[in-house]
């Protein structure tokens, strides 16, 4: 059977599985359709957890980001798990407790304010939004890669089976398959790692072959790799090369901005009580860390084959030849993501550091003019079984896993928009009057309209698609995070606090982000310079997301005291989420 | 508020301090910060700063959440504001 067939074989089994959940899971309540209906075990929402927060990005890019940067990037291993501690110390028992069924809901009952509750719906439309057009274009090229169909004709394929269990199944729905392609993607990301960590290491743990000895040099893997790296002139991998404050910055905002993003939040409401939400959270970041170990591994060796693939002989002055090269290369030079360009035209792959001036006489001397191999970063973990020469299912297996991780996070984020629009916009403003059976409708048609406006955006992904993790991670940490935390931790913030702290937090960080990357993106319209001598006090538009999070928190904690305290009712409320007692009651009469 | 209450309450937040400077302390302390300060420590190929940026720091999350789960379960029940 050829390779082809066989991806077409396993994408369409785990997507017949997908339509197959979605019938058995269907929604016949708003609690069903909005919170599964609280019956989900803290295990299972572990799971859909997993799933709904890692995306394509987690999938496909991680690794490379790693790999290419080594130490610097492992602020993403830190920054995206670490939200985690926070979420569940911090929100998500107090919100399981509170009962409701979105994230504004809770701002605006809190703050008793339909200010502040429109204002965290216009964040969370931003942030999902956003966020959901990289899921979308991730679909349609993971697609076009291993199915050989046209990126437009995948997007529509994608955007089909998310709307048939997105809007047949709502949050019910979207849980159980969540968790089918959790399972899908674990294996597709591990199977390949376990077998390169073998070849490499002889031991058959990433995370442990990572710090394991090279079998082939009897060196500890990592020093190896070090040594190849700065012999071809680049930073080492185990290296600190960038500003240590900004990498604090980075860090300190993908964990608040993590815990800010609704689409994970909303998972927590799933789970039957209070205690269930705290555990829940735990086994979240379980399954989390399965990939998140193995990510760093998959790295370091993706990047150690690389070098050692192009210089064979282990002689680093003498690449291979062109025409020698192995077959998964020619694999992906096909797809543009892999490119050789022959500059001094010698047949030789010469693949080196050439922006780095101390590197430069060496290659004089040699006859090198300039590297001639440039590598996508996304092609490391879809390439591994490849490298690795791993049997055709395991590379049909790692294109489901791409899709189910791509699949996964659009739909967890198209629920938190559609469940904004119908439960906080339709029945919290617009019309509150609208009975259980017509806001369930509502919630249908929103889901619809929600996929057809992202189908849309991944057709015409506007020109700021690359920016969109900063900016959803930074609205997410300067106006979510500090609203529900202070709701919950504080009795004193009041409702004009808590608007001014999130429209001041907001507001600060898109200026920000915009005075770097161009207003709303718009390229040539950014006034400073996007570069680490231009970024005031080092620190990037993409780590100002924690300095929004302290802005919001201290104009809240100013406004507020400087106006009158929460009426006695409010100061109730904020008693009653803080103790688990009565968690089933608060669902009950809702 | 009741004084049992302000007491269960007192007790979270004194947990939840405990966790907090432990969680930095990994990730910003011993993963970026300190990092310097531990290069003396070799952990295979690289140094313990090392490490906790590329995996302790994870390891201490999950068994921090977990410890906190199971703390504040048993300090509902002590207090008696756990679920019936």
């Amino acid at each position: 059977m050829d390779q082809y067939t066989l991806n077409l074989l396993v994408v369409g089994a785990t997507f017949a599985l997908y339509m197959g959940i979605a019938i058995w899971a269907r929604a016949g309540s708003t609690s069903e359709f909005y919170a599964a209906g609280r019956g989900v075990h803290p295990i299972t929402n572990g799971m859909a957890t997993a799933a709904d927060w890692m995306s394509a990005a987690s999938f496909i890019s991680m690794a490379g980001l790693i790999a290419f940067v080594g130490y610097d990037n492992s602020t993403f291993l830190m920054g995206w798990t670490g939200g985690y501690v926070l979420l569940a110390l911090l929100l998500a028992p107090y919100l399981r407790k509170f009962g409701k069924f979105t994230v504004p809901e809770f701002i605006g009952d809190r703050f008793y304010s339909p200010t502040a509750r429109m204002v965290a719906v216009a964040c969370l439309i931003i942030a999902s939004v956003t966020y959901v057009i990289g899921q979308m274009t991730g679909v349609g090229v993971a697609f076009s890669r291993f199915l050989e169909v046209d990126k437009d004709t995948g997007l529509f394929i994608g955007a089909g089976i998310v709307f048939f269990y997105a809007v047949l199944g709502g949050m019910k729905g979207v849980t159980y398959t969540q968790v089918a392609q959790y399972c899908v993607l674990i294996l597709a990301y591990t199977i390949p790692a376990v077998f390169i960590s073998l070849q490499l290491t002889g031991n058959a743990l990433p995370p442990l072959g990572l710090f394991g000895t090279h079998v082939e040099s009897g060196m500890p893997l990592l020093a190896k790799l070090d040594q190849l790296v700065t012999e071809l002139g680049f930073n080492s991998y185990t290296g600190h090369h960038t500003n240590t404050f900004n990498m604090v910055l980075f860090t300190l905002s993908l964990m608040i901005g993590t815990a800010g993003l609704p689409h994970v939040i909303i998972r927590f409401f799933t789970v039957p009580r209070v205690a269930d939400a705290r555990w829940s959270a735990g086994w979240a970041l379980v399954f989390i860390a399965l990939l998140y170990l193995t990510a760093p591994a998959v790295g370091a060796m993706a990047r150690l084959n690389l070098i050692t693939t192009v210089y064979k002989g282990g002689d680093l002055t003498q690449p291979i030849d062109y025409d020698a090269r192995p077959e998964w290369m020619r694999n992906w030079e096909v797809t543009g993501l892999l490119k050789f360009e022959d500059r001094n035209g010698d047949g030789k792959i010469q693949w080196y550091n050439d922006k780095n001036a101390d590197f430069a006489a060496k290659a004089e001397a040699m006859g090198w003019k300039g590297s001639e191999l440039s590598v996508n970063r996304d092609i490391l973990v879809l390439a591994n079984p490849e490298i690795a020469q791993l049997p055709g299912w395991v590379i049909a297996l790692v294109a489901a896993g791409g899709l189910a991780a791509a699949l996964s996070t659009a739909a967890g984020l198209l629920l938190a928009i559609s469940s904004a629009v119908s439960h906080d916009l339709i029945k919290g403003a617009i019309n509150p009057g609208i009975s259980e059976k017509g806001e369930l409708l509502s919630a249908r048609i929103a889901m619809a309209v929600s996929i057809g406006v992202a189908t849309w955006l991944g057709l015409n992904p506007p020109g700021f698609a690359a920016q969109t993790v900063a900016l959803a991670f930074g609205i997410a940490a300067a106006s979510l995070f500090p609203a529900l935390m202070m709701g919950i931790f504080s009795k004193r913030v009041n409702n004009k606090g808590a608007v001014w702290g999130m429209l001041s937090g907001l507001v600060f960080t898109l200026v920000y982000i915009f005075a770097y990357k161009g207003w709303l993106f718009i390229p040539g319209t950014a006034m400073l310079p996007d570069t680490p001598e231009g970024w005031i006090l080092g620190i990037s538009p993409l780590s100002i997301g924690a300095v929004g999070a302290m802005l919001n928190f201290a104009v809240a904690i100013l406004v507020s005291n400087a106006t009158e305290e929460p009426p006695a009712e409010i100061r109730e409320l904020v008693e009653s989420v803080r103790v688990p007692r009565g968690a089933g009651a608060a669902t009950a009469h809702h | 508020m009741s004084d049992d209450n302000n007491a269960y309450w007192r007790a979270n937040i004194r947990l939840v301090t405990w966790c907090l400077i432990i969680w930095a302390l990994v990730s910003f302390g011993f993963g970026i910060v300190l990092r310097p300060l531990l290069s003396g420590i070799r952990v295979g190929g690289a140094d313990l700063g090392f490490w906790f940026a590329q995996q302790g720091s994870i390891l201490v999350f999950l068994a921090l959440i977990f410890f906190y789960a199971w703390r504040m379960n048993a300090l509902d029940r002590q207090h008696g504001v756990d679920e019936e």
